[in-house]
């Protein structure tokens, strides 16, 4: 079984949506409402409960050369953004249920049948992928298309990418195919991409990597993004601390005033 | 009539055509329209860029969490430190009255808990999800087992306490109090400080960047909690709760001065804001209140000293409660912080 990942090279996206489109009909997942956002072409704004695949629109004011354009132009770019599969993941870690397993494909999976909608992964996640659905009561997130690849079948989203924007397989052959897309981009003048895989980071690196052009901050990227487990320890030991003198203190408080009840009753 | 709209005061069409002619031409020339009255309502609008993010979209979301959950670090931190007070005091040979009733609010709060727990989750009838494994590495698994070992171990000792009393004592009887007492002390010692684990080890900044206090902070929350409920129900004499409630409020006054005397942009959720005066008045409830109150009952005569006391330990267990609310909701504005997660300025 081979270990998978998605590329998503923002440099090929042509911001169609239909990985949005194919990420629902496939998973059956409902409607995120109908909000105007007026955030370009973008109204959904974020991953959630019932997005799992999210088309960001980067419109900035015209710079120039950045997103093909001329100078005098708006510049606009799109990135289809999913749950980055951390190898470190926060949901993971954190999920009192056992319910968010690894899969053999190296994707997080959260079991539908397990989850009781506790909510610590929501809070656990360092991209803000995970959310407790409303009504359902459970978490969800991107299942990194569990059942279609168990049938040796392509995640849904890189099935139905028109422009091959949305890569998907073995993960060092992505990493090499990134760095190699790289090289032929600034051979062809465009020096501004960078790819996005935090692998100097607690969370290790993830099964989602992503090319964009600029400061992958511009698309909600963080630039360290770190898994909540990192705090454990300095959090146990404070616990340590409070739990010693909260029986030092009692011991010292109850003996203390013992002694002086015993001194009365001698007088 | 007086025109609405700021800006020139167009009379005729001749005006009004050349305020548009002006604006298509500022349009043209500059891509950015200075003139008065043509910028539309919430302008700037957020941008996608290095300096703002994703048009100033949280990164993070917020802690799902109901009102169930503030309430249920109120009531573990008070259940969690009165189990220690009343063991302690068992083994310590203090007044019986004062053992029972701390058992008896650690049995409270060992129901009460729960309920809380389970009625909070998107699926309650699910709960039993979380004892099919146990994960150190999950603080909400480790405080889960820890609520079970306590809740167990706390009603155990109440009831068991409360048979041998109304029927005289009995080996067994013996047996599950003593063992009883043993888990609620063992178990009480985390369970009154580990929510300050549980939020601690998140992504949400204002909580994982007080990580290494916030189990200390909740802790004497818990206890001052804890020792204000045993006065009201009438040990105010005790002069070993006073000290413990004395402390406790120390050191909430000393938690109030580390927060207020950092500047930090993680902090503003605990300083500015509806969740910044929460957190001040549940400080100031749970700190300096307290403190100086039962510094004052010292120096006075019994009665007055005794009202002092009955004011400090309201005070306390007010302060424990609106602390913990201001956390939980401090949590929810840092969540919506934008620009920590992507280190903004």
């Amino acid at each position: 079984m081979s270990v998978t990942a998605f590329l998503t090279d923002s440099t090929l996206c042509i911001g169609c949506k239909a990985c949005e489109v194919a990420c629902k009909e496939w998973n059956g997942i409902d409607d995120d409402g109908l909000h105007w956002s007026g955030f370009s072409y973008d109204n959904t704004g974020s991953v959630g409960a019932s997005t799992w695949r999210h088309v960001k629109f980067v419109e900035q004011p015209p710079v120039p050369g950045l997103g093909g354009n001329a100078g005098e132009q708006t510049s606009w770019t799109f990135s289809s953004d999913v749950c980055k599969h951390c190898e470190e993941a926060g949901c993971l870690e954190a999920c009192p249920t056992g319910s968010i397993v690894r899969t053999e494909f190296g994707g997080v999976f959260i079991q539908p049948d397990v989850c009781n909608g506790c909510g610590y992964c929501v809070t656990s996640c360092p991209f803000g992928v995970v959310e407790r659905h409303s009504k359902d009561g459970r978490a969800f997130k991107c299942t990194f298309c569990y059942d279609r690849q168990k049938a040796g079948l392509v995640p849904a989203c890189a099935r139905v990418c028109p422009t091959e924007s949305i890569k998907f397989g073995e993960i060092e052959e992505l990493r090499t195919h990134a760095s190699k897309r790289l090289e032929e981009l600034r051979q062809r003048g465009i020096h501004d991409a960078t790819v996005y895989d935090p692998r100097d980071t607690t969370v290790g690196g993830t099964h989602a990597i992503f090319i964009v052009r600029g400061d992958p901050r511009s698309y909600n990227l963080p630039p360290h993004p770190e898994v909540p487990t990192a705090y454990l320890k300095k959090a146990w030991t404070s616990s340590v601390i409070a739990a010693g003198l909260l029986l030092g203190g009692t011991l010292l408080a109850f003996l203390s005033d013992g002694k002086r009840n015993a001194r009365k009753l001698r007088r | 009539m007086s025109n609405p709209l700021p800006g020139p005061h167009p009379s005729g069409d001749l005006q009004r055509e050349q305020r548009l002619t002006e604006i298509r031409r500022q349009a043209d020339q500059q891509r950015r329209l200075q003139i008065v009255g043509a910028r539309p309502a919430g302008a700037p609008f957020p941008q996608a860029s290095p300096e703002t993010g994703y048009y100033q979209i949280p990164l993070l979301k917020e802690p799902p969490w109901t009102w169930e959950i503030p309430l249920y670090f109120f009531v573990g931190g008070a259940a969690g430190a009165a189990a220690v007070i009343g063991a302690i005091a068992d083994y310590t040979g203090a007044d019986r009255e004062l053992v029972r009733d701390a058992r008896w609010i650690a049995a409270a709060g060992s129901v009460i808990s729960p309920a809380l727990l389970v009625s909070d989750l998107g699926r309650p009838e699910r709960f039993l999800a979380m004892l099919r494994v146990f994960k150190p590495q999950s603080p909400m698994s480790v405080g889960v087992w820890t609520l079970v070992g306590f809740s167990t171990g706390a009603i155990a000792t109440a009831f068991a306490g409360h048979l041998r009393h109304r029927y005289g004592p009995s080996l067994p009887l013996r047996v599950i109090e003593n063992a009883g007492q043993m888990a609620s002390l063992t178990f009480g010692l985390p369970f009154s400080n580990y929510t300050g684990v549980l939020i601690g080890a998140t992504t949400v900044p204002v909580w994982n960047r007080n990580v290494g206090n916030l189990p200390i902070y909740f802790g004497a929350s818990g206890v001052g909690a804890a020792v204000g409920l045993l006065e009201l129900l009438g040990h105010h004499k005790s002069r070993a709760l006073q000290a413990l409630g004395l402390g406790a409020a120390i050191f909430e006054t000393l938690e109030g001065v580390h927060i207020e005397s950092r500047d930090h942009s993680y902090l503003d959720p605990l300083k500015r804001g509806p969740s910044g005066w929460l957190t001040r008045t549940g400080g100031a409830l749970a700190g300096p209140i307290p403190t100086c109150l039962r510094a004052a009952s010292l120096f006075i005569n019994r009665k007055r000293s005794q009202s002092l006391r009955k004011y400090a330990s309201w005070s306390s267990i007010l302060g424990s409660l609106v602390t913990r609310i201001a956390w939980v909701y401090a949590g929810r504005v840092s969540a919506r912080d934008a620009k920590l997660p992507l280190e903004l300025k």
